[in-house]
């Protein structure tokens, strides 16, 4: 056996592992948290004026469309939020890492809330452009369910004394969660073709047009970001929550006072 | 094998001896479907619009409120520990369990179904694909249930966070039972929707076991 210290997949190993100890979590989190900042802020200050001054009107909706620009990264995060949450409780269980578990309880409060904001906005949007608060359509129903989801995991995971078994458990129903997203889903959709009133079809959103699309993206790309910031931030409390005996935690604080 | 069998006949055992365990669902869903009436009015022709969606739900909260009970008198008596002891048999014993267990709760809400589907007017040839419906479903529904009971099995507060947990992936069995005894009031046979059930109940068959496994590990380690 060829053993080398620079062969590729040992660097990665230790790229992983590295990442996996709370110390240098904590001071590389620490050290990116401003930068990302500083870039979410810029993307998202610049995605909400583009979209909200600039951007031309709806044709059909006028100015309620504008909605979209924190409706959809919301959304999209809202679902990407639960992969990510499911994937962390994958690695912490078959890795036994704890970074993972605190991944996984950082990631669904965050995801709960951006589900939230989901439905509410989708709501707000619905009352001018359908005439109703709720309509039981399929995108608005699965996004009803992932909330349910969502809470499902929180309380499993807050319910144990033991904060291990209340990890691993979340974990566990975050992956249930994750096989069963699609079947929802699908089902929900071919639930929802079946009760479809005539009267509001809603088809695929029409193509849009480049001047409204590029805040759209800038905005996702903010929100993206932003999500980061607000993980990183949850996780470091935990991280100082958790570890609030440990050694590196004392001496660290001891330097920078 | 051996091993199956013995928990074959212990579980048979139990169930027999403690038979009003198996009584209390089917009187909560005769209780529900009694309310219905009570609740919306007499009219036969709404109560046989609503009745295959009431149906389904309040078999879907019976078969709920009794899984509750699937491991918690063998986690209380230890006899889990002894369980995962044995990790090849494992699968099967959870299995064995989870059949016996819908065998006494599940299958009952079956065969009472008919008379509730009368109670409300449901039309009497969507009676046995609401049956048939129901079979293939509360399968899937005790599976699946099984998972949420094997995650909060060491929690005294399990029941209500049992609902929280299992409630959002009862979801796809509710829609396909529901709308094929729907098709089945309207004079078609629901294939599709039939299909569909069939084929949750063998994915819930095949893999609701192991994550039954994951969940009694974490329990009996907490």
């Amino acid at each position: 056996m060829l053993e080398n210290k620079y062969n590729v997949f040992s660097i990665l190993k230790t790229w992983f592992h590295r990442w996996g100890s709370p110390p240098w979590f904590y001071q590389m989190s620490g050290k990116l948290l401003p930068w990302l900042s500083v870039l979410t802020a810029i993307l998202i200050v610049t995605g909400t004026v583009w979209g909200l001054a600039f951007a031309p009107e709806d044709a059909r909706q006028g100015n309620s469309f504008r909605i979209i620009y924190l409706h959809v990264p919301v959304s999209f995060l809202a679902l990407a939020g639960y992969y990510l949450m499911a994937l962390a409780g994958c690695i912490g269980l078959i890795w036994r890492m704890k970074l993972a578990f605190w991944t996984l309880r950082a990631a669904a409060p965050i995801g709960a809330a951006l589900t939230f904001l989901a439905l509410v906005t989708g709501s707000i949007w619905g009352k001018p452009t359908w005439g109703t608060w709720w309509e039981w359509d399929a995108r608005i129903t699965s996004m009803l369910i992932l909330f349910f989801l969502y809470l499902g995991v929180m309380a499993l995971a807050n319910a144990y004394q033991n904060s291990d078994s209340g990890n691993r458990a979340a974990s566990v129903l975050a992956i249930v969660g994750m096989v069963n997203i699609p079947i929802i889903y699908k089902s929900v959709d071919w639930w929802n073709t079946l009760h479809q009133g005539a009267s509001l079809k809603l088809t695929s959103a029409p193509t849009i047009h480049g001047t409204m699309l590029y805040p759209l993206l800038i905005m996702i790309a903010g929100f993206y970001l932003l999500y980061a910031v607000l993980l990183l931030l949850n996780l470091r409390c935990d991280i100082l929550a958790n570890e609030r005996n440990s050694r590196w935690l004392q001496d660290l604080l001891r330097e920078k006072r | 094998m051996s091993i199956l069998l013995a928990t074959l006949q212990r579980e048979w055992q139990l169930a027999w001896r403690n038979l009003a365990d198996a009584i209390n669902p089917v009187a909560f869903f005769l209780m529900v479907i009694a309310l219905v009436p009570l609740g919306i009015g007499t009219d036969k022709t709404q109560l046989a619009a609503i009745a295959p969606g009431m149906l389904w739900v309040a078999a879907l909260l019976a078969s709920l409120l009794s899984v509750d009970m699937l491991f918690r008198r063998d986690y209380d008596d230890s006899t889990l520990e002894q369980y995962l002891l044995l990790p090849n048999e494992l699968y099967g014993i959870v299995w064995i369990k989870v059949l016996v267990h819908w065998l006494f709760a599940g299958l009952p809400l079956v065969l009472i179904s008919p008379l509730l589907g009368m109670m409300l007017s449901l039309p009497s040839l969507a009676i046995p694909v609401l049956m048939l419906s129901l079979a293939l479903g509360t399968v899937s529904l005790s599976l699946i249930g099984a998972i949420g009971a094997s995650l909060t099995v060491s929690l005294r507060r399990g029941g209500l966070l049992i609902a929280v947990i299992v409630l959002p992936l009862y979801i796809p069995v509710l829609i396909f039972g529901a709308s094929a005894t729907v098709q089945a009031a309207a004079g078609i046979f629901p294939a599709g929707q039939l299909a569909m059930l069939g084929a949750f109940a063998l994915l819930a068959l095949g893999l609701s076991p192991l994550v039954v496994m994951a969940g009694l590990r974490i329990a009996v380690e907490s």
